[in-house]
């Protein structure tokens, strides 16, 4: 018998996606509000955007895009951290789990759904607010959404570090936040790595954020995925570490 | 004697330094209704999870259907239904849809509309999980316990919460898993319901088991004594009864003349004494011990503390 059962991971995720859409705030937050503040961001700031973020312009450059990508991938783990702690605390995952669905099935659905919010927001942000970009910006559609996955699965693996650590739900959101909120700080985004003290730089080093980073930055400017292989790396060895630690942490109720 | 499809020995669960459950030894047999009872806390829930695979035990052997519920848990979960205790679903799943993710997962073409109707949940099959009464969501979790036919089927304190209606509503639905064929195991801490619906009960207490027999067998076993109200107003009766074989006291309160004996064998002797003094009885009330009175005299404190 297989870890995943490809049938039950089906019908678990679209079930997951339409309890997501029932969810009050559920689309409204998680699309609806990033894409409207993508619009409007870019509609004061595209047509400075550059296809190469290398210069000292800050933010306002090709980081624009990154900056929302990685914003999406950050509440996008989240989001999955508190609704995991809040489906243990009420015995959902418990239940789950007492049927033939193996644990790495019911967790796969969640990243699944997680993920295709997250491509959903990232494709309709960049479609709408594209128009506002300098005419000569080409978009490279598929490279970037596959390092803003791979980018989000190595957090989300952080993430579920946190959803097994946190003692409940309600504690889950702040943890998170406090957690992964920082790492944008000292993602490279704002100031460049190599401008940072030392030990800034050594933290940065620590943090997936900052290879994500260095990896959809390369995405956007049309770099070989070959010349990426150091920040791939990075992120598979946090997913690595990450996705051990809460194999062995992780609680079911 | 059928069977047995549940096969416990020596079971031993610790949580850090409490040790939930010691030295367990049960068998369920093919066909019957058996019973876990005990307080909460007595570590009925842990016996329970350690044979459904849930938990993995510390020491001892648990085998199911044959298998060995954590090596071969999928072949397990196939043919075994779970009820667990407060468990919940998705806020805004409906009713239809768990039943859907529930036989898709189990591979069975049955959509649970019968067992929805057989259940009274027909009308409520588009209402989200959340909106649901308390009675409503424990028909729904059997309901899932059932879908893919399992040969047996876990029920943890499945009526707890309920008004008694909903109560009884629910033990019929469970003699009838039984008179299906199915085997039941089932964990509460209402002696009523034990009595009621087990075919066998295991006492355990302290996460041990005390006994194990059926709620009469245990009642004869521990409890054999009678206590009859004999309401009459003959002045006589009281040293009548008094010289009948096994009675061990007889007293008068207000109407009544009470007798108390030490095993059932007294009954035919007080009605023949009655009858040849030809004492005039205007009531008679046998008080029989129940479940609730065995566990008192087995574990020295109430079932409900």
């Amino acid at each position: 018998m297989s870890v995943i059962n490809p049938r039950g991971l089906l019908a678990l995720t679209w079930l997951e996606i339409k309890i997501f859409v029932r969810e009050p705030l559920g689309v409204f937050g998680s699309v609806f509000v990033p894409v409207f503040m993508f619009v409007i961001i870019s509609r004061t700031f595209g047509s400075s955007l550059t296809r190469n973020p290398a210069g000292d312009r800050g933010l306002v450059g090709a980081d624009l895009v990154v900056f929302g990508a990685l914003l999406l991938a950050i509440s996008a783990v989240l989001s999955l951290v508190t609704i995991i702690a809040i489906y243990r605390e009420s015995g959902i995952l418990k239940r789950l789990r007492a049927t033939p669905l193996r644990p790495l099935t019911i967790l796969s659905a969640h990243v699944l759904v997680k993920v295709l919010f997250t491509v959903t927001t990232l494709v309709i942000s960049l479609s709408l607010g594209r128009r506002y970009f300098a005419a000569d910006i080409p978009i490279p559609w598929v490279p970037f959404t596959i390092a803003t996955i791979i980018s989000m699965l190595s957090i989300l693996s952080l993430g579920f570090v946190l959803a097994s650590v946190a003692p409940t739900a309600r504690f889950a959101q702040p943890i998170g936040t406090i957690i992964l909120y920082p790492m944008i700080g000292i993602s490279g985004l704002f100031v460049p790595l190599a401008k940072m003290p030392a030990p800034l730089q050594f933290i940065a080093h620590l943090t997936p954020a900052s290879y994500g980073v260095s990896l959809m930055r390369g995405a956007w400017r049309g770099d070989a995925w070959l010349s990426h292989t150091g920040d791939l790396l990075g992120l598979a060895i946090f997913a690595a570490i990450f996705t051990a630690l809460s194999v062995r942490w992780f609680r079911w109720e | 004697m059928p069977a047995a499809v549940v096969h416990v020995s020596g079971l031993t669960k610790r949580y850090g330094k409490t040790t939930a459950v010691s030295e367990v030894e049960l068998e369920v047999l093919d066909g019957e209704i058996f019973g876990l009872i005990g307080p909460n806390g007595a570590g009925k829930t842990t016996t329970m999870e350690c044979i459904e695979g849930l938990r993995v035990p510390d020491a001892g052997r648990v085998s199911v259907l044959g298998l060995d519920p954590v090596r071969d848990v999928t072949a397990v979960q196939r043919r075994i239904g779970i009820q667990l205790q407060e468990a919940q679903l998705q806020k805004r799943i409906k009713v239809r849809e768990a039943l859907a993710l529930w036989s898709s997962v189990y591979g069975t073409r049955d959509d649970g509309t019968r067992l929805l109707e057989q259940l009274g949940l027909a009308g409520k099959a588009d209402a989200w999980f959340m909106t649901l009464s308390g009675g409503q969501k424990q028909r729904l979790f059997i309901a899932l316990a059932l879908i893919h036919d399992p040969e047996l089927v876990f029920l943890d304190e499945l009526t707890t919460g309920l008004d008694p209606q909903a109560r009884r509503a629910i033990w019929d639905l469970v003699r009838g898993i039984r008179d299906r064929g199915k085997t039941v195991l089932l964990t509460t801490h209402l002696m009523e319901e034990a009595e009621r619906l087990c075919d066998r009960v295991a006492i355990i207490d302290h996460g041990r088991i005390v006994d194990i027999d059926s709620p009469l067998g245990l009642v004869r076993r521990h409890c054999p004594e009678r206590t009859l109200m004999i309401e009459t107003a003959d002045t006589n009766a009281v040293d009548a009864l008094a010289r009948v074989a096994g009675v061990e006291t007889v007293t008068r309160e207000g109407a009544n003349v009470v007798v108390r004996a030490r095993s059932v064998d007294v009954m035919t002797g007080v009605i023949q004494c009655l009858a040849d003094q030809r004492i005039a009885v205007t009531d008679f009330r046998t008080f029989v011990p129940n479940l609730e009175d065995v566990f008192l005299k087995l574990t020295g404190h109430s079932v409900r503390q």
